[in-house]
């Protein structure tokens, strides 16, 4: 059989679709390691200034960047404040986040089920300062009127307004990851006699676990990552919390509220960008965490 | 002597589609401890009649099903307990569909749901249920993995072993051997006459010999409707009532 030549300009065009797609699929590596290296640069020479020590940088909780005499880098509180505002907003989120997954995906109404769909994805595309304002305002005030704490900007504020932030996006993506579910599981589950909850509880959770852990991470990851809303709804202040009414300050509010001040190239200006270096390894060990439970998840 | 009343009595069920009927109107009645085959070519609405007697059919919204089915007696339109109704039937689809669980879960599964939690009776159940489906050799030492790494033909044993699993009073099997080798179809084929003492099997088939070695009855269903429902002797003759069926039984046709 003679060989058919294609013509020059096919083997061309889909030599340059390779090269592009191969570009797309290439530039997520560069752009993460090309952020890291950039916040790394400028961060760096303030390792080796006399005045800066990386211990007290994460283990003290004196953060007086601006003092005259007695200049301290310390970020533990903030660390302290990220952390606890993160782990209440999941507290409240996942649970509720998973049980709207499972509700829209398998027990709701097709119309039900469109309405709600287009409100959570609303509710998504809300902007965060939004999130901050109704904390500042209305969330405060509530909390104050409840909990008869002396300040309304606190970790509960900010846990609260956070769920609801991350809420929507554990939804959503639950939601995807249980529609692909092959439909062929529920029905040789309910052939076999299983009420819809047991369907649920046995087949459709172990099924979709890997895509309902990611949505999750998802919510964590908006949660620890998350700037406006928690610098208007924590109330800012630096020391390691007590209880959940007590303001606390966030790593990226306090990056947020304080480049702007920073003299550039200064010392403080560096620690703050050494702050976002350590954020960077936070949601990296995260990531990484949740890949290793996968993985093991899946080996099994 | 008694006449004992039908296992399944199928009257003028009606199934639709949207707008396409697929099955139109048919009639017919399934004795108990009677392996009963169904045949007929593709799309003719074999599976569809399946899913109507476990009420399955429910899940395609577009479905409408008129006419009635009884399972001993029962409407199954009308009963209050939909999930005790799927528990007395055994489904074995033709495409196996092992659960995302181990090969142990796959076949506890069902008695779990009732709410078995002992491990002893449920042990003895999955080794029996295996054994009957001809599987329990092969995986006896690999209990704990993933159902879904069987070959395929272990796979569909598997859905065979779960289907027995609750103790079904009877059993579907839709086109059970498409993806297991002859040797395998022979020795479950000699454990369906084995259960045939305590249930009863409906076998939809495409391969008219499987219906013809096993069936005690067999109905031809071509494009939704019953051309002729016999018994196997009058059904596989050289004489059936339907040149339709002839020409099928015998190859013929299309």
């Amino acid at each position: 059989m003679p060989k058919r030549n294609r013509p020059a300009w096919a083997i061309f065009a889909e030599k340059a679709l390779e090269g592009v797609i191969y570009l797309c699929g290439i530039s997520a590596i560069v752009f993460v390691l090309g952020i890291f290296f950039f916040v790394f640069k400028v961060a760096l020479p303030v390792l080796f200034e006399p005045g800066f020590s990386l211990t007290q940088f994460l283990f003290s909780t004196e953060w007086y960047p601006t003092s005259e005499s007695n200049i301290r880098y310390g970020v533990l509180a903030m660390i302290a404040g990220t952390f606890s505002v993160t782990v209440l907003a999941m507290v409240i989120a996942v649970p509720f986040g998973l049980g709207a997954a499972i509700f829209v995906s398998e027990f709701c109404g097709p119309k039900l089920k469109e309405t709600l769909k287009i409100i959570i994805e609303l509710l998504a595309a809300i902007p965060s300062v939004v999130w901050g304002f109704i904390g500042l305002t209305v969330m405060s005030k509530l909390i104050v009127e409840f909990t008869g704490a002396p300040v309304g900007v606190n970790i509960l504020n900010g846990g609260i307004i956070l769920a609801l932030m991350s809420v929507p996006i554990i939804v959503s993506i639950g939601e995807d990851a249980l529609k692909a579910v092959p439909d062929s599981y529920r029905e040789a589950g309910l052939a076999l006699g299983t009420t819809h909850w047991q369907l649920v509880y046995r087949v459709l959770l172990p099924a979709a676990k890997n895509g309902l852990l990611a949505a999750v991470l998802l919510g964590v990851g908006r949660a620890v990552g998350e700037t406006m809303a928690v610098l208007m709804a924590t109330g800012h202040a630096v020391h390691i919390p007590e209880g959940i009414l007590d303001s606390v300050r966030t790593l990226t509010a306090n990056i947020a509220a304080e480049l702007g001040e920073a003299p550039e190239n200064s010392n403080h200006y560096r620690v703050l960008f050494l702050t976002g270096v350590l954020l960077f390894t936070i949601t990296f060990v995260v990531n990484l965490a949740a890949d290793l439970v996968i993985r093991g998840i899946r080996k099994k | 002597m008694v006449t004992a009343a039908p296992k399944i009595s199928v009257q003028d069920l009606r199934l639709a589609f949207g707008a396409k009927e697929v099955l139109h109107g048919i009639s017919f009645d399934i004795g108990r401890n009677e392996i009963f085959g169904v045949i007929g070519p593709a799309q003719s609405g074999k599976t569809s009649l399946l899913r109507c007697i476990n009420r399955t059919i429910d899940f395609s919204p577009d479905a409408t099903m008129t006419g009635t089915v009884l399972v001993d007696g029962e409407d199954v339109r009308k009963t209050r307990n939909v999930y005790g109704l799927r528990r007395k039937i055994g489904m074995v689809a033709p495409l196996p569909v092992g659960l995302p669980l181990t090969i142990y879960e796959n076949v506890a599964f069902a008695p779990r749901c009732v709410g078995v939690s002992a491990k002893s009776e449920l042990d003895g159940l999955v080794e029996k249920c295996l054994t009957q489906a001809a599987l329990w050799d092969e995986v006896k030492d690999r209990l704990d993995s993933l159902g879904t790494k069987l070959s395929g033909g272990q796979q569909q044993r598997l859905t065979i072993a779960r289907a027995l699993s609750h103790q079904p009073e009877v059993l579907c099997l839709d086109e059970f051997s498409i993806a297991i080798d002859p040797v395998t179809t022979m020795r479950i084929e000699d454990v369906l006459k084995e259960l045939r003492k305590d249930i009863t099997i409906i076998l939809v088939t495409n391969l008219v010999q499987q219906a013809r070695r096993l069936a005690d009855r067999a109905m031809f269903l071509w494009n939704g409707d019953i051309v002729e429902l016999d018994r196997n002797e009058v059904i596989f003759s050289e004489q059936p009532a339907s040149r339709k069926t002839y020409e099928y039984v015998h190859g013929i046709f299309g």
